[in-house]
């Protein structure tokens, strides 16, 4: 009998692994320890094992999640939760201005958007913790943060104009097996606004300004990383409702350990 | 067998969608008579009015509908979250609509900045006219929700002697209270289990639920968020 449950057990075990390694479109990512750009000295973040989505979303899926659920087009939507810069790409409803532009990166949507469509897929938005995990990888490696080529890739890429208009997939994907984490467009994350730049760095230089507290214990550890630098500034310049031309996003799940 | 876990995850995937509970509730069907006969009187099923004898039509606006409709764009009543008071009651923010609301995101544990929130909040109230009396809620909003429970809440109002009047304590789950930061634009980030760093802003709300004013900063002068206040309770 017990053996029975177990097998059946470990049927049920294998099965839901398999359909979570099977999920469309994701790949898994190893969770670890690791320093990201901004933390209390010596704090190290641990990101456990996650799904991220192997593309970020593209106009052309935003358009039918436009179609599944009417009160996110711009028409419909709250101007609480989009401001109007929301959908320029789209006319009123779920159709593209431009029809060739289905590929590319969907952009000028909110974090709320953004939110309430990896929701709609069962999934979720990336931490911060978890976006700049995958992103500090190249081809080769887990973290390149300390290689030359790495940054440079980067920094070049932010002086490029209009990348928000190539299609997704056509670089090299990283060590993790993700496209397109650098290149095309900035990615919204769930916890985007847990990032505390803003305000008393530009205002202030004495850290105990008075707009936040506890900021002393936050500075950056790794000021090497310039770029990384320049999307922790971003992110604690947005704020959720903004649709920016060059902010799009992809989602992430938890792996679930008790099926 | 095997099916179950397919089922299962199907059905996970069908819950993980929070975006058409607004569109579902509400939505009760009531009929009434196009002359009107009896006035506003609706009745529950199809037929035809007893007076007149003309068929029931079905009524566009059930007074739920019509309460979801009617506020505005940019209104926070329409956020759907749920929050628990300090007393354990749940509620939704739509239930404080017609005040004016003061509002701040704290936690209890915070020994920092929040002892001056809690000041300044308090400063606010006590220079707030005779005349607002009943019509301002001062609200403080937890961004330690777990250890925040109502219990805790109570006891942090007993202690600050704001247990009465216009002060109300709320708390939500972590993903309601991250989006209910990203509409106030205060941002927070646990640094350490017990310590968090946050954003000192203190929102003033008019009476539909718009942002109407925001105070950065501690022990600022508030004058101008009294004024604030002052002209959203004129507005009502």
């Amino acid at each position: 009998m017990f053996a029975k449950a177990f097998s059946l057990t470990s049927v049920f075990l294998v099965f839901h692994a398999l359909g979570f390694t099977q999920a469309e479109g994701m790949v898994n990512i190893k969770g670890s320890r690791y320093i990201p750009l901004y933390g209390r000295d010596s704090t190290v973040v641990e990101v456990k094992d996650f799904q991220i989505d192997k593309y970020p979303v593209t106009n052309i899926q935003f358009s039918e999640f436009l179609r599944q659920y009417p009160k996110w087009q711009k028409a419909n939507v709250l101007k609480l939760y989009a401001d109007d810069s929301y959908l320029r790409q789209f006319k009123n409803g779920t159709e593209l201005i431009n029809p060739q532009s289905g590929n590319s990166p969907v952009t000028h949507v909110s974090w709320f958007a953004a939110k309430a469509y990896c929701e709609c897929q069962g999934k979720r938005l990336p931490t911060v913790d978890e976006w700049e995990y995958v992103a500090m990888a190249d081809e080769v490696s887990p973290d390149a943060r300390r290689k030359p080529s790495y940054n440079q890739e980067i920094l070049a890429w932010y002086e490029t104009p209009r990348t928000d208009e190539k299609s997704i997939g056509k670089s090299p994907k990283n060590y993790w097996g993700v496209y397109d984490l650098h290149g095309l467009v900035w990615e919204w994350t769930l916890d985007f606004n847990s990032v505390m730049i803003s305000g008393e760095s530009r205002k202030d230089v004495d850290k105990d300004s008075d707009l936040f507290c506890g900021s002393a214990a936050i500075g950056a550890t790794d000021l090497m990383n310039y770029a990384a630098f320049m999307r922790y500034a971003f992110r604690g310049s947005v704020k959720a409702r903004y649709s920016i031309k060059n902010l799009g996003f992809r989602c992430a799940k938890d792996i679930d350990v008790n099926p | 067998m095997k099916n179950i876990p397919v089922i299962l995850f199907i059905l996970f995937l069908a819950a993980g969608c929070k975006n058409d509970q607004a569109t579902d509730h509400g939505t009760t069907v009531a009929y009434h008579c196009p002359m009107q006969c009896e006035g506003e009187k609706t009745y529950a099923e199809k037929g035809s009015c007893p007076i007149c004898k003309m068929d029931l039509v079905e009524v566009e606006n059930t007074t739920e509908t019509a309460s979801e409709g009617k506020f505005t764009d940019m209104s926070i009543y329409n956020l759907p979250s749920t929050w628990t008071t300090q007393d354990g009651e749940d509620i939704q923010l739509k239930d404080l609509q017609g005040d004016v609301l003061v509002m701040v995101m704290i936690y209890t544990s915070c020994k920092a900045a929040c002892p001056r929130l809690v000041a300044d909040m308090r400063n606010i109230e006590e220079r707030l006219p005779e005349n607002s009396k009943g019509k301002v809620r001062m609200i403080f909003v937890s961004i330690d929700p777990e250890t925040d429970t109502p219990e805790r809440l109570k006891a942090f109002a007993i202690e600050n002697k704001m247990d009465d009047g216009p002060w109300l304590f709320l708390r939500s789950t972590e993903e309601n209270t991250r989006e209910f930061a990203a509409i106030l634009a205060v941002s927070y980030k646990e640094i350490s289990p017990i310590d968090f760093s946050h954003s000192n802003i203190i929102s003033v709300f008019n009476h539909k639920g718009e942002l109407a004013f925001q105070q950065e900063g501690l022990g600022v002068n508030s004058d101008n968020t009294i004024k604030h206040i002052n002209e959203a309770l004129k507005a009502m």
